[in-house]
């Protein structure tokens, strides 16, 4: 059976492009970087080549790029120096994070390290602004922002310029995990108020294992990883040397492409919203869909019924592959922490489903998708 | 003729990828990719599958059950996991870890930072031979002693620390025993059981797996040990490592693993014979001297100083031909002598001349017999330029001059 993937916010495909970047160091080139012989010099280049690549691509300087394990590290690595490195006292966030900034806050402010603050979340799942800047002017100590780029369950885009200023006006601390947004869409970091980003290179068709950490020039932190002078002392342990020439290619593919794939998947996104609305009665969305959100995602909340209620397993028997929520958090069964903040008490009468989508998936997918729902719902 | 050039003898470094490893990795790039936490369609079953597969194969090498295995970025993390996972875990027990002079950098560091947050950490001296002085690790054991970590095969000379007897002290007193085994999995039989190690950090590129994925075994029965997570998020690795898991890189771990077991016996018999040959063949140079516990020691690895040749200045010599190192990778862009050579009471001129051979898979004969002429014949030719050999063969007592100090 054919199968039709479209969980792309959980993981992409690697792209054979990229995989050919890598094959040289999974096999001849194999030397560990700080080698100071032939074989070590060769794959600290390619190390160094990457990371100005990235951060030429970001709009960053190399000194500012971090490689690291993946996008749950580096939001660890941020948070934690925040509050041990920077200072900062007072955690600004909202319960709509993924975890691991959320179960991150938490243990700060279980270990009594911060004091943690929930902005306001729209009906529509987007961030209160108004809100945000009561927290920062009434919070008396130095604080980070932790908010999300945009959302990996409903989509949701933040305006990450405007609460980057409202950070500069209040002195604050602002990390957001652009971890479904790096690789998507063009960053310009140099102009844009923020301290630390992260991606990981598995959202956007490089390999799973790497990710990157954006540290702002004017802020020092210390390692989180401690053993090895690795990334100039930052984070300690043999490089993932594979790993981050993908994630640079990658990136450079996906830069190559960004306006092509913009359109060209939102309008298979939008497409597919169309003909849920006509074809099949009481559904609606998840998000801020029709506005500021991102274009690989579509939410859908399917009307809770006999039929509507074994929809994930009966897609999946259709071979269609998507998910409930988050995959970190799918083997829970249970409404996800994002659905329960947006649907205002109602979460018990949708089955929510997140269709996620990538430059690979094709019209005829989605209209098989859309025939199969029909007979599902 | 096996001789290709140039000879890789920095194995202790990081290895070559088998090509077998890589064969099974490959599919699980482009075509398998799923993530492995995806449990609604059959991308995430085929990905999971894999990890479970992989986790049985890393469980089976060291004799432990896959449900203690934690997969993590590298033996870095692992060791960072396993040292401040238990200090925060076991807080409440105690705030004293004893530790030796020459670990790795990753435990070292931890410790250091383990000072800083308000733990007391404990260096014990090794003996000239490497070795840990047990009875001077008894001592030290204290009412707040919650970890012991020992490494089990050092990194630069090799030596087997004896881990067996560790784990019985540590046993004896209630105390948690971690050991960095990086150098040893794989290499040498290493059972959890039989050892006695309560956590145990090791990484798939120095078995001829792939870099950026390793593991923590973190033991589950008699006693069952906990650590506090060091990454938080999607609760992945059983809530003590979060983070989407690195599937071609478990998968080839795994495979590695397996060829490990597989091949083990064979290999270290080879190694430890290609290495004797090699030994033996510098041994005939004078003043030439093999660092470490000869007997107890990994079969792949020797460190020897070469007195009145500065080792950067020999590996200068045949540095196109071959690639190996003066000591750690991590610290070798420094000029600092190896700390390791200087914890067993080298002077620094004995440090300052130390080469270290660490052999692999895929080693050959014809490669040792180059390694030995192109060695001897660098030595031979910088002691020949060298006023302090000159006057070594003179019969001048170099230790006994007073240099002029700046």
């Amino acid at each position: 059976m054919p199968r039709i993937y479209l969980d792309n916010a959980a993981t992409t495909a690697l792209d054979p492009s990229v995989l050919e970047a890598m094959m040289p160091f999974l096999t001849e080139k194999f030397g560990n970087p700080s080698s100071i012989y032939s074989y070590g010099r060769e794959t600290k280049l390619a190390i160094e080549n990457a990371r100005k690549s990235v951060a030429r691509i970001l709009n960053a300087n190399p000194g500012e790029i971090f490689f690291t394990s993946g996008g749950t590290e580096s939001t660890n690595t941020a948070i934690h120096a925040s509050i041990k490195d920077l200072g900062c006292r007072h955690i600004i966030t909202s319960s709509i994070e993924h975890h691991a900034t959320l179960h991150t806050v938490e243990c700060m402010e279980h270990n009594g390290l911060a004091r943690v603050s929930y902005v306001k979340v729209t009906k529509n799942g987007h961030i209160d602004m108004a809100h945000l800047e009561e927290l920062l002017k009434e919070s008396g100590v130095k604080t980070l922002v932790t908010l999300m780029h945009a959302n990996n369950e409903i989509g949701n885009l933040l305006d990450i310029v405007a609460v980057g200023e409202l950070c500069r006006k209040y002195d604050a601390i602002f990390h957001s995990d652009t971890v479904q947004t790096v690789g998507h869409y063009p960053f310009d970091l140099k102009n844009t108020y923020v301290h630390f980003i992260n991606g990981a290179g598995h959202k956007f068709h490089g390999p799973k294992g790497v990710g990157i950490l954006y540290v702002n020039e004017n802020i020092s932190i210390k390692p989180y990883i401690q053993g090895g002078g690795q990334e100039r002392n930052m984070r300690a342990g043999t490089e993932n040397l594979y790993g981050i020439v993908g994630f640079a290619k990658a990136l450079e593919i996906a830069t190559q492409s960004y306006k092509d794939d913009i359109s060209y998947i939102n309008e298979l996104k939008h497409y597919m919203a169309e003909r849920l609305e006509k074809d099949i009665p009481g559904v609606s969305f998840n998000g801020d869909t029709k506005g500021d959100s991102l274009y690989t995602v579509l939410n859908v909340a399917f009307p809770m019924n006999d039929r509507s209620d074994m929809l994930l397993f009966n897609l999946d028997m259709a071979g269609i592959c998507v998910s409930g929520g988050s995959a970190c958090s799918s083997g829970v069964n249970s409404v996800s922490h994002v659905i329960k903040a947006v649907c205002n008490g109602t979460a018990d009468k949708i089955v929510p489903i997140r269709f996620s989508f990538s430059r690979h998936n094709t019209k005829e997918e989605i209209d098989m998708v859309l025939d199969t729902l029909k007979d599902l719902v | 003729m096996n001789l290709n050039l140039p000879v890789y003898l920095d194995n202790n470094a990081t290895t070559p990828m088998d090509p077998r490893v890589l064969e099974a990795m490959l599919p699980y790039f482009v075509e398998k990719f799923g993530n492995a936490a995806s449990r609604n369609h059959s991308f995430g079953w085929v990905a999971e599958e894999a990890v479970d597969y992989g986790r049985e194969q890393v469980a089976k090498l060291i004799n432990a059950d896959p449900k203690e295995i934690i997969f993590t970025s590298g033996a870095t993390e692992g060791d960072n996991l396993a040292i401040k996972g238990v200090f925060e875990m076991y807080a409440s027990k105690g705030n004293h870890i004893i530790t030796c002079t020459t670990e790795h950098k990753a435990v070292l560091d931890t410790c250091k930072h383990i000072e800083k947050i308000g733990g007391r950490v404990t260096y014990l001296q090794v003996q000239a031979d490497g070795l840990i002085d047990l009875t001077e690790l008894e001592a030290a054991i204290t009412p707040e002693t919650i970890l012991i970590s020992i490494m089990y095969g050092n990194n630069e000379i090799g030596v087997i620390q004896p881990v067996r007897e560790i784990s019985k002290i540590a046993r004896k007193h209630g105390v948690l025993f971690f050991t960095d085994a990086t150098q040893a999995v794989g290499k040498i039989p290493v059972d959890v059981q039989a050892d006695g190690i309560d956590l145990m950090a090791f990484s798939g590129h120095k078995m001829y797996g792939p870099k950026g994925v390793g593991a923590l075994y973190v033991r589950r029965k008699n006693p069952r040990v906990k650590v506090t997570a060091q990454m938080d998020g999607g609760g992945h690795e059983r809530g003590m490592r979060s983070g989407t898991l690195n599937v071609p890189g478990i998968v080839g771990f795994g495979k590695a693993c397996e060829l490990c077991m597989n091949e083990m016996e064979s290999e270290a018999k080879r190694l430890s014979a290609m290495r004797d040959r090699l030994e033996n063949g510098l041994m005939v140079l004078e003043e030439t001297y093999v660092n470490g516990n000869r007997e107890h020691r990994l079969p792949h690895t020797a460190n020897i100083s070469f007195k009145y040749v500065e080792g950067e200045g020999l590996m200068m010599g045949f540095n196109k031909n071959i690639a190996l190192s003066s000591g750690s990778a991590c610290t070798s862009a420094s000029l600092e002598p190896s700390y390791v050579l200087k914890a067993l009471g080298l002077g620094d001129d004995l440090a300052h001349s130390s080469l270290r051979f660490g052999l692999g898979r895929f080693t050959t004969d014809e490669q040792i017999d180059y390694t030995i002429n192109a060695v001897k014949e660098t030595v031979l030719k910088l002691r020949e330029m060298s006023p302090l050999w000159e006057m070594y063969k003179e019969g001048v007592d170099i230790d006994a001059i007073e240099w002029a100090h700046h």
